[in-house]
């Protein structure tokens, strides 16, 4: 491994790590086999069209559908009438969003959602601005979390709808939400939560945390991609305009057949959550509390962003100060990691969930997002530490930032030429 | 980003890391970018007598491209007079490491850092 540095012992030495090491875990996560065990009898021979009424190939592949279907539901403590199958998250968020907002646009006309939210929820409401809706964007503070006053004082008689993100992908932190679905509810409002990054890893129960609505995604889920859900409040019922027309499957709400292959792969992934969260969340917080331990212990002037506490055991975006971030990455080509550096996206502005945090341009350009999952190894972690501690010593004699630190210069005094 | 072998090799071997007094009256120290664009480079200069570029030091903070367009430079001003490497473009740089679109900022930052690192020399010895 060129790293300059010396004595890296290399990964080939090291027992069963397979390069480069999977760290990405928020991006996407692999498939559980069991997961495509399940799924395999819908791709071969029980092909059937799960809307099939009139032979077994069809009863046979419903069956699957509804199985499934009642797994989801088991995860969220929802009844299984509640869940119906989408895309994905994005089309869930899509249709919860639009869906509600239009159906109720004669008596309410207002949104509310927060800075932090993924792009499909942004801009869904961005669109439906266009369409006359006024919608608020709430800030966060520091560690990612919404003010509930700034709620309180945002949701009014004219809010329809309240969507608030259970677990941020970016920064992993948990937002508290049966507080603000009681804030929604207060002034009538529906409450949806985006809960891609949370399903699984925090336990969620829509009716204990007062949720109308909920987006859910298979492939945050170690599911397969092309397959999401959303839940979809009975009582009191929620109701909504669907986004996707054609032979009203899915209770009118979403046409269209379904993959009992990609319904059964959620199911199954649903079931295996449900069953191995507490186990998995003990593995992934000892090997991510060791991971940050060991590089703390060597690297100094490293900081977490989002809450240290209100999080998900599995990520950390770590800021390492005085190196840039895509530079580092291309230096740990072994880990598979994201940056939240302008420079790996395609505009040159860094993460705005970062900037929302408040974080100094500067430092947003040097962060790094680290996803532990299921099948995180202690082995990767312990090379994964070794290869961060290595590289960013390495940049950081090669940073004229580090170098001013060094010698006592306050940087923050320095007249930077704009370009 | 798929970067060309040259750029990489830069990156991975940077050339002339490091620094020299910028006390030392034979010495032009350039600093130009600025943290909030995720972009510094510092560029150094040694200048003989004679008024040739002897010896060239860098340190950047920046993506690979930013650093590997620093390298370059340090690499192609040794042994050079002010004036001639002064004349040095950024498009140069851009074609050397085949620069995507994006990553063209980072040669003109680096085409300004010379330039910066030239005129702290004269300005140190009279000239503008």
């Amino acid at each position: 491994m060129a790293d300059g540095t010396g004595e890296t012992v290399a990964a080939e030495s090291r027992p069963n790590i397979h390069l480069p090491i999977y760290l990405d875990y928020q991006a996407t996560t692999p498939l559980d086999p069991r997961v495509l065990d399940a799924m395999m009898p819908y791709f071969t021979g029980k092909f059937g069209n799960p809307h099939s009424r009139s032979h077994s190939y069809g009863w046979e592949a419903e069956e699957a559908v509804e199985a499934a279907r009642e797994e989801v539901a088991k995860l969220i403590g929802a009844d299984p009438r509640e869940v119906i199958f989408t895309s994905g998250a994005t089309e869930s968020n899509n249709l919860a969003i639009k869906g509600v907002a239009l159906f109720n646009k004669d008596r309410r006309n207002e949104i509310v959602t927060v800075v932090t939210e993924h792009k499909c929820v942004l801009d869904t409401c961005r669109h439906l601005e266009q369409e006359g809706f006024k919608v608020t964007y709430l800030p966060v503070q520091q560690n990612g979390l919404i003010d509930l006053d700034d709620l309180r004082a945002a949701v009014t008689e004219k809010t329809v709808l309240v969507s608030v993100m259970a677990v941020n992908n970016e920064i992993g932190v948990v937002q508290p939400l049966a507080e603000i679905a009681k804030i929604a509810h207060e002034k009538g409002a529906y409450f949806h939560t985006d809960a891609a990054q949370g399903v699984g890893k925090i336990p969620l129960d829509v009716n204990a945390m007062g949720i109308d609505l909920m987006s859910i995604s298979g492939h945050k889920v170690y599911g397969p991609k092309g397959i999401g859900a959303l839940f979809v409040r009975r009582k009191p019922r929620v109701r909504l305009v669907a986004q996707m027309n054609g032979g009203g499957q899915e209770r009118g709400m979403r046409s269209g057949t379904l993959s009992p292959a990609l319904c059964v792969g959620i199911g199954e992934a649903c079931r295996i959550a449900r069953e191995e969260m507490t186990a998995d969340n003990e593995r992934i917080r000892h090997l991510a509390h060791k991971f940050y331990e060991t590089v703390k212990a060597k690297l100094p002037d490293i900081y977490v962003n989002g809450d240290l506490e209100q999080r998900i055991p599995g990520n950390l975006n770590i800021s390492f100060a005085y190196v840039e971030g895509e530079s580092l990455i291309m230096g740990i080509k072994d880990l598979a990691v994201s940056s939240g550096s302008a420079c790996t996206s395609a505009s040159l502005e860094p993460s705005y969930v970062l900037r929302a945090l408040g974080v100094e341009e500067e430092l947003a350009h040097t962060s790094i997002r680290f996803g532990f999952g299921r099948f995180t190894t202690e082995a990767e972690i312990d090379y994964a530490a070794d290869t961060i501690v290595k590289r960013v010593s390495k940049l950081r004699e090669m940073s004229p930032l580090w170098e001013m630190v060094q010698e006592g210069i306050d940087i923050k005094s320095i007249q930077w030429a704009d370009h | 980003m798929a970067y060309s072998e040259k750029l990489v090799d830069h990156y991975e071997n940077p050339r002339n890391v490091g620094s020299l007094d910028k006390n030392d009256d034979n010495v032009g120290t350039g600093l130009v970018g600025a943290p909030a664009c995720g972009d510094v480079m510092k560029l150094q200069i040694k200048v003989s007598p004679e008024g040739l570029i002897e010896d060239a030091k860098f340190k950047t903070f920046g993506c690979g491209s930013a650093i590997a367009s620093s390298s370059l430079v340090t690499e192609w001003v040794k042994g050079k007079t002010l004036d001639e490497a002064a004349t040095i473009k950024n498009t140069d740089i851009a074609q050397h490491l085949a620069l995507p679109p994006v990553k063209i900022h980072c040669s003109v930052l680096a085409e300004d850092a010379i330039k910066a690192a030239i005129a702290d020399y004269k300005a140190k010895h009279g000239q503008s």
